[in-house]
């Protein structure tokens, strides 16, 4: 799929994120609009996965280690086909499949519980063990939180991952991202618990690691072709991101690592990730009705 | 047969129904010696995976390879594997993953290393979890038939094992159910559930309260979650008075279970053995005998809560 396809499908993304969050009336924006482009460039640029078939063996597997972006996930999996887009409003609805953290019981295509940081590693590595096992082609793609990776059960992982399986069965069908936005819940990273030298130290327990900026598509779409084409040993890339991506009033704003626009700040965030001026907004949206039943949806719940 | 730990009939069994279902895999964290996974690893080394000292990791890599239709046997200590509390949690009791968890040197009974390395609390932590099945075989027999179980079963088990050898205490002809106890020794005075290693004591102890002239029924938990509520209630109905027996903290586990059951369908006095503290150092003997736990201090107990 082209880069201008992409960008579109992350564009449209966005929009049911906000939307989402919106009605739902909690969760996490910043971090789902940081993750967005990669799960996008992902699911709809290389991923082997059938929504008709949900179990097929042999699917690739994306396991969002960083659970609570599951909005930005949901989002693609909607786009893919694996449920109806209409359901997007129903996240963390009691009932709802799309539960506030990812729910493989709950919700079919997702294939992790996480949400509880610091586990998604370790099951990444041993879905992509037993996929070598089984002599399967499939692929595993973890996407970890940058505060994440302060959890020891990832280094953990991190240690052993290079050595699980050798020779045979490396797990050279792991690609692991770190998506790097800087920002955790209390503050930015750096004035938590810095997580520098990051590179470094996933080098130095063994990873080969690409740095790329996770918002070009063209970059991430060549370390991921270049982490394929590496053997004998996993990958990481590190994916320098900006925590509410596409959203100025979101963006590196760690007031925004989980809570929920309101109404009319969501339909200003819109706005702004369809790249129109305040001043062009009603001709705007005067000629594309789908935004504007989105809009007057997104008013209505003001209204309650 | 002879006693035998169940950790070793455990090892045994592992390679003997390891070598007829490929599916079978191995997960330790640099303890397979004492876990005694270590024949299974000698003998199928492309399918048991040594972590090294990161028991969260084991756990999660193991749920990994159960969610592409391993069946995994998740190996260390009780204290520390159940130690990874969240781990399992998240990644093996809500996902519902097929894994295997097993702790060994389970209680005091492991002797001279002391506190921190005994299993005390791992069964009340895990009763407290959805999906996670909880069984502790008493011996040999029982311990070979849980583990073909837990194979056949879909979902996460977690196996309870002793490091001391455990004399036999089952029928020649047992058979072991999920859910089901077996009643060891019928009585009508007092019921006596115990499981895993306080099984025998515990049918010593019923053997001199006989000679007293009090008659204890005594039953073998075997299945920690699910209980035996049927059994259970039957049998308190007919005693009036019950004792737990376990090498575990009195809160939450074995205790916990059977007094919140029967509270719940047939208030009955119960009075639970097992350890208070940490544990310690010392000659296994003599641990249990300071905590009540062999056969002179269950019989001591029994007469007490009876007031005979």
């Amino acid at each position: 799929m082209s880069d201008r396809k992409l960008d579109a499908i992350a564009r449209a993304c966005r929009v049911q994120i906000i939307r989402m969050l919106t009605h739902a009336g909690s969760g996490h924006p910043g971090g789902s609009l940081s993750v967005i482009d990669l799960l996008v460039a992902i699911a709809f640029g290389r991923l082997r996965h059938d929504p008709r078939r949900p179990d097929w063996p042999d699917r690739d597997r994306i396991v969002l280690s960083k659970g609570h972006a599951v909005p930005a996930l949901y989002t693609v999996m909607a786009r893919a086909g694996y449920f109806p887009e209409e359901q997007l409003v129903t996240l963390r609805k009691l009932g709802s499949p799309l539960q506030g953290h990812p729910d493989r019981v709950a919700l079919p295509g997702i294939e992790a519980a996480t949400g509880s940081l610091g586990q998604g590693l370790s099951l990444a590595c041993g879905m992509a063990l037993g996929l070598r096992m089984a002599g399967s082609p499939a692929r595993v793609y973890c996407i970890l939180g940058d505060g994440e990776v302060q959890e020891g059960q990832v280094w953990e992982a991190a240690m052993a991952a290079p050595k699980l399986g050798q020779p045979e069965h490396a797990l050279d069908n792991l690609t692991v991202i770190v998506d790097y936005n800087k920002i955790q819940l209390d503050d930015f990273v750096a004035r938590i618990l810095d997580l520098e030298p990051l590179v470094a130290k996933w080098q130095g327990f063994g990873w080969p690691v690409l740095e790329i900026d996770g918002h070009d598509l063209p970059q991430i779409d060549k370390a991921l072709d270049q982490a394929e084409a590496t053997r004998g040993r996993p990958s990481l890339i590190v994916a320098h991101t900006v925590k509410g991506k596409g959203v100025s009033f979101m963006e590196n704003n760690p007031e925004w690592h989980g809570k929920s626009p309101k109404p009319a700040e969501a339909v200003a965030a819109i706005r702004e990730i369809l790249g129109v001026s305040e001043a062009a907004w009603d001709g705007y949206l005067a000629t594309d009705r789908t935004t504007h039943a989105l809009v007057d949806e997104l008013r209505a719940l003001d209204k309650k | 047969m002879p006693a035998k730990a169940t950790r070793a009939a455990f090892g045994e069994a592992l390679l003997d129904l390891g070598s007829r279902d490929e599916r079978i895999v191995t997960l330790d964290a640099d303890l397979s010696k004492s876990t005694m996974t270590a024949a299974f690893a000698r003998k199928f080394p492309e399918r048991a995976f040594n972590l090294g000292i990161a028991e969260s990791n084991m756990i999660g890599v193991g749920a990994g390879l159960a969610l592409t239709g391993k069946i995994p046997f998740a190996c260390s200590f009780a204290c520390f594997v159940v130690g990874r509390f969240e781990t399992i949690r998240i990644s093996v009791a809500y996902t519902n993953a097929n894994v295997k968890i097993v702790g060994t040197h389970a209680g005091i009974a492991i002797g001279e290393d002391g506190y921190s390395q005994m299993g005390l609390e791992d069964v009340a932590a895990l009763r407290a979890l959805p999906n996670v099945l909880i069984v502790q075989p008493a011996d040999e027999l029982e311990t070979k038939q849980a583990v073909a179980w837990a194979v056949a079963h879909q979902g996460p088990v977690y196996l309870r094992l002793t490091r001391q050898a455990l004399e036999p205490v089952s029928a020649p002809d047992y058979r072991f159910e999920i859910g089901r106890w077996a009643t060891l020794k019928p009585g009508t005075d007092v019921t006596l559930v115990a499981s895993g290693g306080t099984v025998f004591n515990a049918l010593e102890a019923a053997r001199k309260l006989e000679a007293d002239g009090i008659s204890a029924e005594v039953i073998n938990a075997a299945s920690l979650k699910p209980l035996d509520e049927d059994t259970l209630v039957r049998s308190a109905g007919r005693t009036r008075h019950v004792v737990t027996v376990e090498d575990h903290s009195i809160a939450g586990g074995l205790g916990g279970a059977v007094a919140e059951s029967l509270a719940d369908v047939l208030p009955t006095p119960v009075k639970r053995l097992g350890v208070t503290g940490f544990g310690e150092s010392g000659e296994p003997r003599a641990l249990y005998a300071k905590h009540g736990l062999d056969p002179a201090g269950i019989t001591a107990s029994v007469r007490k809560f009876l007031g005979r």
